[in-house]
């Protein structure tokens, strides 16, 4: 054996170099490579494709560690050959593979709208480094997601976060670059926070692995420093998902940041900060839920309910149109986190179907919006799009605002649409514990809903054009490719749950220590 | 007075973080000015990688290079993994004050009062 591959086997653990047991590493090492090409490379185009083709290659990774979890167990990987707890362990069980493959799939079904839309969008000169700041951002989110080491999370929190900053300051309006302020701002408060959570467990306990810090809490017990642990923890997290109220930087983000940008962060950050916050309440802390002096969970009900239905309201009266999706967010997180404080086995299905339902109708709705500022933009000059702009809009670009009424549908909970599904086993959830009145919440805010996405419907459908469109300007096939895929996706999701509710259902058994 | 000084005095490296980290939270969410933001913003950082080193100082011990004459190591982890906080709080300030840069080219001013009264930022 030659000295490299000597290297390279005892680098692996000793299990050798077959592929199937080193694709925990490649979830993050090949975007990383990926980003360090780009920026090389200088070209907005190749960029663009060696961007495209880690990020395809992804979710193949991902389908293949999810089918080695579904029928060997829990995968564990030791970085670097250095066995856990020492080393940074790679973990995979049924819910990080559910949310890998969530990242993953959605990045890949968005890069064919990628080329278009961010050429349209950002300088030429601009566009590689565009590309390593999407691919290191990708890097970040799925490092996130499979890593079993609490400090190792915080850097990836920040790799993915700082990216963040940057494609968000891109954006076209000078009020980017605030945005992107603000977010930073609140983005490193957040994850000081974590940090500093994750310092008084090491402190107490010893060790950073997730595993072990399990295992050594149950043996200490609710004391006040491990109590102070989590709410540094939660709270710091919570700045991160934009819970309700700790949700300020998201709709300027969201707002200002290029098209492609707000697609990919409202389909997977928020979804990425979500599971860490679940994998720190069910895992790590396994005795917060039989807590009764530290009422967390109904905490987590009550904001969620909060953020349900404030931030729909707020929605109702915003004019520029990505920042009344970006509310529309901030309350879909209310959803997701309303069952994660529900702790019962419908409710964390339902909020763990919800994190992929709702990522892809809001990739399907910023997508269209995206697409539609596209178009515009080829005509006259905008910096965002107002609700006033898309006026008859539906007659000219029919797939389009078709495509962003459906997935409106689906925000709304329609039965057929993927939204209907997750809130149904909310509500089933919320019924178990015998509240109705969160089910009562659950469809005030679905009726909330109807007004603010009926607004946009009745502007773009029943409203004289507001401008003539060149034939020139439309939106190219691979652009239709990347909506109709999330629009396709939220109607199967609609009926067939294996991939959304089957996944989910088995990762929150998982958690709720109810099956294997 | 020595009783009441003295969980003060055994614990003085909790009271400094303590005492940086509210200063530094306190600075981010009073000032207007966006570079006084960050370096309230790095304040706060650097509370938190006192938190982490203090605890790995062990009385008595030594630095962690093994030698048969010390029995006693400081513990070696925390100051790694600050390492890396450190990297992280210098990219942090960096781009922020890239960002700023920016904002005071586009706006003309780094007062975040004047730029959301001037063209409401918010809407």
């Amino acid at each position: 054996m030659s000295e490299g591959a000597l290297l390279l086997t005892a680098a692996a653990g000793g299990r050798g170099l077959a592929l199937g047991a080193q694709l925990p590493a490649l979830q993050v090492v090949a975007p990383l490579l990926g980003a360090i090409l780009c920026a090389f490379l200088r070209k907005g185009v190749l960029a663009w494709a060696i961007a495209s083709l880690v990020t395809w290659a992804m979710p193949v990774v991902a389908l293949a560690l999810l089918w080695q979890v579904q029928t060997a167990g829990a995968i564990s990987y030791a970085m670097g050959g250095w066995a856990p707890p020492w080393g940074i362990e790679y973990r995979v069980d049924a819910l990080t593979a559910f949310v890998l493959l969530l990242v993953s799939g959605a990045a890949a079904l968005m890069m064919p709208f990628a080329r278009k839309s961010v050429a349209g969008e950002v300088d030429g000169d601009k566009q590689a480094w565009f590309y390593t700041m999407f691919l290191l951002c990708l890097a970040g989110l799925l490092g996130i997601t499979i890593t079993g080491d609490a400090f190792n999370a915080f850097v990836f929190l920040e790799i993915s976060s700082l990216s963040t900053y940057v494609m968000i300051a891109l954006g076209r309006d000078r009020r980017a670059l605030v945005a992107a302020y603000q977010y930073l701002i609140m983005g490193t408060i957040g994850a000081t926070l974590y940090v500093l959570g994750v310092g008084l467990l090491y402190t107490l306990t010893g060790t950073l692995n997730l595993v072990d810090l399990g295992t050594r809490l149950d043996a200490i017990g609710m004391t006040p420093p491990v109590l102070a642990a989590l709410s540094f923890l939660t709270v710091g997290i919570s700045l991160k998902l934009a819970l309700f109220p700790l949700h300020a930087w998201l709709p300027g983000a969201y707002a200002y940041a290029p098209s492609f940008v707000t697609a990919f962060l409202a389909a997977t950050a928020t979804k990425v900060a979500v599971y860490l916050l679940v994998r720190y309440l069910y895992s790590v802390f396994p005795l917060v839920r039989m807590l009764s002096e530290v009422p967390l969970f109904e905490l987590l009900v009550a904001l969620s309910i909060a953020g349900m239905l404030g931030a729909s309201l707020v929605a109702v009266f915003q004019d520029n149109v990505k920042r009344l999706l970006a509310y529309s967010s901030v309350a879909q997180v209310g959803y997701i986190m309303l069952g994660v404080g529900l702790a019962n086995e419908p409710g964390l299905t339902g909020a763990l179907a919800h994190l992929m339902n709702h990522a892809v109708t809001k990739a399907a709705l910023f997508l269209a919006v995206g697409a539609a500022y596209y178009r515009l933009c080829t005509v006259r000059e905008l910096t965002t799009l107002r609700l006033s702009d898309l006026a008859g809009l539906g007659r000219q670009m029919p797939v389009t605002l078709g495509i962003f009424t459906l997935g409106g549908l689906s925000i709304i909970g329609v039965p057929g649409t993927a939204g209907f599904i997750s809130k149904w086993y909310l509500a089933l959830g919320a019924l178990e514990h015998g509240w109705w009145w969160v089910v009562v919440a659950i469809m005030a805010s679905s009726l909330i809903a109807v007004v603010y996405i009926g607004r946009v419907i009745e502007v773009a459908w029943f409203r004289p054009a507001a401008t003539a469109l060149a034939e020139a300007g439309r939106p190219n096939a691979a652009m239709y490719l990347s909506m109709a895929a999330f629009a396709a996706l939220t109607v199967y999701l609609g009926f067939a749950t294996e991939w959304s509710v089957g996944l989910a259902g088995r990762a929150a058994r998982m958690l709720l220590e109810l099956a294997p | 007075m020595s009783t009441l000084l003295e969980p003060f005095a055994a614990h003085y490296n909790h009271w400094v973080t303590i005492f940086l980290m509210v200063s530094g939270l306190y600075i981010v969410i009073a000032k207007d000015n966006m570079i006084k933001k960050l370096v309230g913003l790095s304040l706060f950082q650097t509370s938190v990688y006192l938190l982490y080193i203090s605890p790995g100082k062990i009385l008595g011990g030594t630095p962690p290079i093994l030698d048969p004459r010390f029995a006693v190591y400081s513990n070696p982890l925390p100051h790694v993994l600050i390492l890396t906080a450190i990297v992280v709080g210098v990219a942090t300030l960096a781009l922020g004050l890239a960002l700023v840069v920016r904002i005071n080219e586009a706006f003309g001013t780094i007062e975040e009062d004047e730029i959301f009264e001037e063209r409401g930022v918010e809407e």
